[in-house]
């Protein structure tokens, strides 16, 4: 007698337990997860927020637009602070979340380095277009690993180009001085092996000042540059190393005009409210900024226009910004590319995804179709090239906004091939892994 | 501003001294150690809100980095907002407007502190007293980031920004000199005068003295503890608002600006923790030492070297002179 209430309470709660669970398990959305390790705040703070709010509206956009073939996007931000061990943290904390981690963008070369092993042990897709690691382009030894679009070996290539070309070409660099002033960091070091290379290949003496983190002390950097008088600057900086460098050259008197900056140093923080910007440019691997853009407009009036914008609308299309949106696209496009093959309208696994961004064929047709024909050019990957060609283009800050300043520059894959498979190998070398076989490739 | 194409700038000459026009070399150490000497008197600006807080109250104040962004943060975005909220269009009036809202509100941050954090720890040890400046630093990081945002933000007071060249008929194309340095230089040299003064000729500041000498024998001869924190937080905060707006003029106000407290580390404890003159000197001889270091040494051992020159210098004189250069050398009687 004394066990009936006992059984009734239990069967109560476990109906109600029951009720509570059912509605989730019917009409639970199919939802992609996509992490974003992102940095609002901190030293880098300037950079990171436009490029997450350009990633979260992209997300944002794709659901209005009805998800990835009806499959939604959700999203959750971890704050990293630009710190690596932060980044690590913020991995391990959302790999496993809602289902499990599609891709992670790591947003930080330092973050990259430390999750090029990690992730392919959990198999999960790292994409870094336009950083990262620059041998990891080469598919055959990471197989996880995406630098879309562009590496910052690329990026050192197209800048040089542009150099260049305000000389009257490759050749006529010889004899020339040029000043790498990085930030001294993975992702500033990565300029240099591309850059010894062509200063062996044309004839420049090659110089480089290291700035300690976060960019701040450039006097004696400046005050080098001044004793070297090198012909041109090649600033590979990032947050607020940027402006310091433009007024300290300004301080010193170093020509604006002779300053070339790389695209995590031609964003408008950095040349916004400084008399002496002027005339200074940088070279954007694509997108470029692009305020007038479709998808920027679309952005202002498909979410600003309904109070669903993620930062103030004046940033939409700026130069960061457009590069987080852009960004966000690779990572939904790579789920489109993967849903050909394994499902249109399913839930894509990290693997199935990963086989998505290895056979990525965002043609002209497609990309007219994203509404992107004026952000970007056609791109492919493959099971060996993890990249596709790399373009870039130059543009000068006029005082109030970038201008366009060159035709388009493609990283020059014959020198680049080589550097990336000599690289990757030596890292296949040091970690045993065997290059993947052409049945890999099918996987 | 852009070069106009083909004018014939300082660059040009200085260019051609550099490469063996009489004096380059002289001329380029000189620039050097002028860049040094006006990089050492900023760092001394940061140095000064430690002393001035150490002196007073025994206190070693982690969050006067966190006090110098906070300030400029709050000088930077009320310049801002200024005229917007009272309608006129004057840069200098939007100037003098934020400059007294942010004092004030250093003002409102000193009370508070006292209030709500040093008032329950008279008497501790140094090391809780530090501890809890400590944890003043991240609260106040992230106040002043959310209420006035993360970007970069820009301070102008009207700071020249290109530099100007001396002794031209001594040395080809002549010395460069950062304008905006001498500013700030000549800014820093005034208040450090205006700070010794108060120390040493008012009463206020000599019962601040007294307080940092001995909390318990200060309170038994009627000078008032918590009045006399107040008071010394507060020119803290306003040493605070000067170092950001000049930091802030030369280098925008953002995030990072909470690391030139690092930098004013080394300079105490070369100076002294207790000196307002040991600050200056300990400023211009780390100023010094990093520029010749990098802009000499880097070169053979990598480049980058200055942030920990700094240190290291500053551990060296540790091993001879504990108590810095001009600080108190304490005799404990046992």
């Amino acid at each position: 007698m004394k066990a009936r209430p006992l059984i009734r309470s239990t069967a109560l709660v476990a109906a109600m337990c029951g009720m509570l669970a059912a509605p989730s398990a019917f009409a639970q959305p199919k939802e992609q997860f996509f992490p974003l390790l992102t940095f609002r705040t901190g030293p880098y703070a300037p950079s990171g927020t436009p490029w997450a709010n350009g990633f979260v509206d992209y997300f944002k956009l794709v659901n209005e637009r009805g998800g990835i073939n009806g499959v939604k996007i959700l999203w959750e931000e971890c704050e990293t602070g630009y710190a690596t061990d932060r980044g690590v943290e913020c991995y391990e904390r959302l790999k496993g979340k809602h289902g499990g981690a599609t891709v992670f963008q790591t947003m930080s070369t330092g973050i990259t380095f430390a999750l090029t092993e990690k992730a392919p042990q959990d198999g999960i897709p790292i994409l870094t277009p336009g950083y990262g690691l620059s041998e990891s382009a080469d598919g055959s030894v990471f197989k996880w690993s995406f630098p879309i679009a562009g590496t910052h070996w690329a990026s050192a290539d197209t800048q040089l180009q542009y150099v260049a070309g305000k000389v009257g070409g490759l050749d006529k660099l010889k004899g020339k001085k040029i000043t790498l002033l990085y930030h001294d960091s993975p992702y500033g070091k990565e300029a240099i092996p591309v850059l010894t290379k062509r200063a062996q290949m044309h004839g420049f003496e090659l110089s480089m000042i290291p700035v300690p983190h976060p960019g701040l002390e450039q006097k004696s950097a400046w005050l080098r540059i001044r004793q070297t008088r090198p012909d041109f600057v090649l600033l590979w900086g990032w947050g607020v190393m940027n402006s310091t460098a433009i007024k300290e050259a300004q301080a010193t008197g170093y020509p604006r005009t002779k300053m070339v900056g790389v695209w995590p140093s031609g964003s408008e923080s950095d040349v916004k409210g400084i008399d002496g910007a002027e005339g200074y440019s940088a070279v954007l691997i694509q997108p470029g900024p692009g305020a007038k853009s479709k998808i920027a407009q679309e952005v202002l009036r498909v979410l600003h226009a309904n109070g669903k914008g993620s930062g103030p609308k004046e940033e939409v299309g700026e130069a960061l910004y457009m590069r987080g949106l852009m960004n966000a696209m690779f990572a939904v496009e790579g789920v489109r590319r993967a849903q050909e093959r394994f499902g249109m309208g399913k839930v894509m696994t990290p693997a199935q995804a990963r086989w998505g961004y290895e056979n990525l064929n965002f043609d002209a047709k497609k990309i007219e179709a994203a509404g992107l024909e004026d952000v970007i050019r056609p791109f492919a990957t493959s099971c060996t090239d993890h990249m596709g060609p790399s373009w870039a283009r130059a543009y000068k800050w006029d005082g109030k906004e970038w201008q366009l300043d060159s035709d388009w520059l493609k990283a020059d894959m014959s020198i680049l091939e080589p550097m990336v498979k000599a690289a990757a190998s030596r890292y296949a070398a040091e970690k045993k892994i065997t290059a993947r076989s052409p049945q890999d490739c099918e996987s | 501003m852009a070069e106009a194409p083909g004018k014939r700038t300082h660059w040009d000459f200085n260019w051609r001294s550099a490469n063996g026009f009489k004096g380059g070399t002289m001329a380029f150490f000189l620039e050097t150690l002028l860049g040094g000497l006006m990089a050492g008197m900023l760092y001394s600006l940061v140095a000064l809100g430690f002393v001035l807080i150490f002196k007073a109250s025994g206190v070693f104040n982690f969050a006067q980095g966190a006090m110098v962004l906070f300030a400029a943060l709050a000088m930077a975005r009320f310049a801002e907002w200024a005229p917007a909220w009272f309608g006129f269009e004057s840069k200098f009036l939007a100037n003098l407007i934020a400059f007294a809202l942010a004092a004030a509100l250093m003002f409102v941050l000193a009370w508070l502190i006292e209030r709500l954090v040093l008032r329950h720890l008279v008497n501790q040890e140094a090391a809780t007293l530090l501890m809890a400046t400590l944890g003043i630093t991240y609260f106040i990081d992230g106040l002043g980031q959310t209420i006035f945002g993360s970007d970069i933000y820009r301070i102008d007071v009207g700071m020249p920004k290109d530099p100007a060249f001396v002794l031209e008929s001594v040395f080809e194309g002549g010395v460069l000199v950062n304008l905006e340095d001498v500013y700030a230089a000549c800014l820093a040299a005034l208040l450090v005068a205006l700070l010794s003064l108060f120390f040493q000729k008012t009463v206020t500041g000599r019962a601040l003295r007294a307080v940092a000498d001995d909390h318990q024998a200060a309170q038994s001869i009627g000078i008032p503890l918590n009045g006399i924190w107040v008071v010394v937080w507060c020119v803290a905060g306003i040493v605070a608002l000067v170092a950001g707006i000049i930091w802030g003029s030369k280098l925008g106000v953002q995030f990072s600006l909470t690391t030139v407290a690092l930098r004013a580390l080394p300079v105490i404890i070369l100076g002294g923790l207790t000196s307002v003159p040991g600050a200056i000197i300990g400023g211009l001889i780390i100023g010094v030492g990093e520029k010749l270091s990098e802009v000499y040494l880097g070169p053979y051992i990598g480049g980058g070297i200055e942030i920990w020159f700094a240190y290291a210098l500053a551990l060296v004189f540790l091993l001879f002179r504990p108590q810095g250069l001009f600080g108190e050398k304490i005799i404990d009687r046992v």
